[in-house]
């Protein structure tokens, strides 16, 4: 269907309008090579990672409920397996954070600092 | 798992009378003043709706991190989890690390897109590129009522708590107490705002982390800073041995309430990143960048603390006699108190006195920050999701803007005391995963699809926001939460036919599903413009408000 989309309902809201960037610019920004850099470096990290780590707390999960035997293992003293897991998914929840942050300042940030000069400086 | 199940609950409130409650009033009532000092305070610079929903945007992100851990650890963790711990060991343990595991969803998906292209309110991001009337009216919907559920939860359980604590028996003790919470609640947000609540959440989060370090040095001290020592005097003193240190006494029981165990954790995993109260803390500071500071600390303080519940939780089930903490309160509730009175010499010592009252104070404060937060999350998007941009199609002043918020605070905190005082007696904590599977189930599939998915639609949008929204309500209405157990909030009636207490399993991919057929099945073209324009807003901050 080569016909636009209908008409909004009702006015926009008033914050539409103090956004004076045009539409066409948002759309050649989206499309430049520039921003298809900046979505690539935020969805080949952040999508794979989700996928991960709930991956990783649904094992913990699954192992809790049917490896019983496994999570009771003693490691040391009282220690057993099961509360060293549980500590994993902390250490592992600290971890992912920091490396996105630490990814998102390198490779994120500077991308889209460019970006969004370029669109307020056009406007 | 709940704050209601107050049969036997008499033996701390026999202890708190005398003594203990005057101090424990004192606590409580410099606790209120104080935060309504600092609510008048924040009031007199509320000027603008900026001001209002989003104080200004002007936190930093470690005090927008307090915040946001303030606004999150309700009673239900704080108390109900130690509680848990005291009384099933391991399994407590388990149930608190989905609230922090969920935080990467909120840290890699939602936070900062959200801060770049929305300005106040969930529904900013979700009718985004949508038609505005429709897709404002679903987020409002599901947002006022996933924050009533939780509100709910939280007024009624802070009625049986605070009335345990004191000491009060009397029904009519009970519902002045809950219209009391009611009436400083909605003080702090139709007269502070955003900034007051804020400030509130704040002090909150240092006097509970503050309180539970204190509780946790001391129980570590006893057991000589080794953590092994603890565990087993905990198995032992629990009279189940080795077991309690093992996953299987709460989530275990039977094949039905593992399955049940699963749909709660991912409904946990992916309720926070969606629900509204926590959406809106993002809004507080000046941009997405701080926005992930935020999380991140928010990341470190809820993971830290959960970390100390794991010794006040043991520490209990070590130091006090498993008879004790049921007599008190048969879901544990009591247990971080008690063993505060236990840890501090005992009860009719000084000390032990003394850390009751304060850890009863901070039980206090939580509820009260909690249910703040919930309220300004509500009264927000009825004023600018529903007011403003359905009722009055856009054409509103700022000033009447405003006024409509602060008078959505009162009507629906009233409605939260209303139903909080007849909810009382009934067993309401089921709400807070309901809660969460809402979040979850419409909220989630409806943000991540509009941010990242091209051909989105608003009948995608509304399939998803009402499917995910309407399936978790009903299977909730047909679970044993609701009906046909002891534990329901009805035990007297039986009409359950859905097995699990959480609907998040069927519920969850459901939302997601729905958002997915109900675009495809569409009519209407995505809006290409409206997409882009979002696209490169949310994550290029380009004219972020």
């Amino acid at each position: 269907m080569a016909t636009a989309s209908p008409p909004p309902e009702g006015t926009p809201p008033a914050h539409w309008s103090d956004a004076p960037t045009a539409v066409v610019a948002y759309r050649e920004a989206q499309e430049s090579p520039e921003f298809g850099e900046l979505r690539k470096a935020h969805r080949s990290f952040a999508f794979p990672l989700t996928i991960a780590f709930i991956v990783w707390y649904l094992l913990y999960v699954l192992l809790s409920n049917y490896a019983g035997g496994f999570m009771g293992t003693k490691l040391f003293g009282n220690v057993n397996v099961a509360l060293v897991f549980g500590l994993a998914q902390f250490a592992s929840t600290f971890l992912i954070a920091w490396w996105y942050s630490r990814h998102a300042e390198a490779k994120l940030d500077p991308k889209a600092d460019a970006i969004k000069a370029r669109l307020e400086g056009d406007a | 798992m709940t704050i209601l199940s107050l049969e036997g609950a008499t033996t701390l409130a026999a202890e708190g009378a005398g003594e203990h409650r005057v101090l424990i009033i004192s606590l409580f009532t410099v606790f209120v003043l104080a935060t309504l000092g600092i609510t008048i305070w924040a009031g007199r610079q509320t000027k603008n709706a900026t001001d209002f929903y989003a104080g200004g945007r002007s936190f930093t992100g470690f005090q927008n991190g307090l915040a946001i851990s303030g606004d999150y650890m309700s009673a239900a963790s704080f108390l109900g989890i130690a509680g848990a711990i005291a009384l099933f060991g391991y399994d407590g343990f388990l149930y608190s690390i989905g609230f922090l595991v969920a935080w990467l969803v909120a840290l890699l998906l939602v936070a900062e897109p959200l801060r770049n292209s929305g300005r106040f309110t969930m529904g900013d991001v979700l009718a985004f590129r949508m038609r505005q009337r429709p897709v404002r009216t679903a987020a409002g919907v599901s947002t006022i009522i996933v924050s009533i559920f939780y509100l709910l939860a939280q007024m009624a359980g802070a009625g049986a708590l605070v009335a345990l604590l004191l000491g009060i028996t009397s029904e009519a003790g009970k519902i002045l107490i809950v219209v009391l919470v009611g009436i400083v609640m909605i003080l702090y947000v139709a007269i502070g705002g955003m900034k007051g609540t804020t400030w509130v959440q704040m002090v909150k989060a240092v006097l509970l982390i503050a309180g539970t370090l204190l509780i946790t040095v001391l129980v570590m001290f006893k057991f000589n800073w080794n953590i092994s020592t603890l565990l087993g005097a905990a198995a032992d003193n629990s009279g189940k041995g080795s077991a309690f240190l093992e996953p299987g006494l709460k989530y275990g029981v039977d094949a039905m309430s593992k399955i049940d165990f699963i749909s709660l954790g991912i409904a946990l995993v992916l309720g926070t990143a969606g629900l509204p109260h926590i959406l809106i803390r993002f809004y507080t500071v000046p941009t997405a960048r701080v926005a992930r500071k935020s999380v991140n600390w928010a990341i470190g303080i809820i993971g830290g603390f959960y970390l100390m519940t794991i010794a006040l939780g043991f520490g209990a089930a070590a130091l006090l006699s498993q008879d004790t903490i049921i007599e008190s309160n048969a879901a544990g509730n009591t247990a971080a108190p008690l063993l505060a009175q236990e840890i501090g010499g005992g009860q009719g010592s000084a000390g032990g006195a003394i850390l009751l009252a304060v850890i009863s104070a901070v039980a206090f404060a939580t509820i009260l920050a909690v249910v703040a937060g919930l309220t300004l999350a509500s009264s927000s998007s009825f004023a600018h999701d529903l007011y403003v941009n359905v009722i009055r199609k856009g054409k509103a002043t700022e000033k009447e803007e405003v006024a409509a918020a602060r008078w959505a605070t009162v009507g629906i905190g009233g409605a939260a005391v209303i139903l909080g005082v007849f909810a009382r007696d009934l067993n309401v904590a089921g709400l807070v995963a309901l809660a969460f599977a809402v979040a979850a189930s419409a909220n989630l599939p409806t943000l991540l699809y509009s941010l990242f998915w091209k051909r989105f639609t608003t009948q995608g949008a509304l399939w998803s926001i009402y499917g995910g929204l309407g399936a978790s309500v009903l299977l909730v209405l047909f679970s044993p939460v609701v009906s046909g157990k002891p534990s329901s909030m009805f035990p007297g009636v039986d009409f359950h036919w859905f097995p699990l207490e959480n609907p998040g399993l069927i519920s969850i991919p459901l939302g997601f599903l729905l958002g997915w057929i109900g675009t495809l099945l569409s009519k209407e073209e995505p809006n290409v413009e409206k997409y882009a324009e979002l696209e490169v807003r949310s994550l290029t901050g380009t004219h972020a408000h």
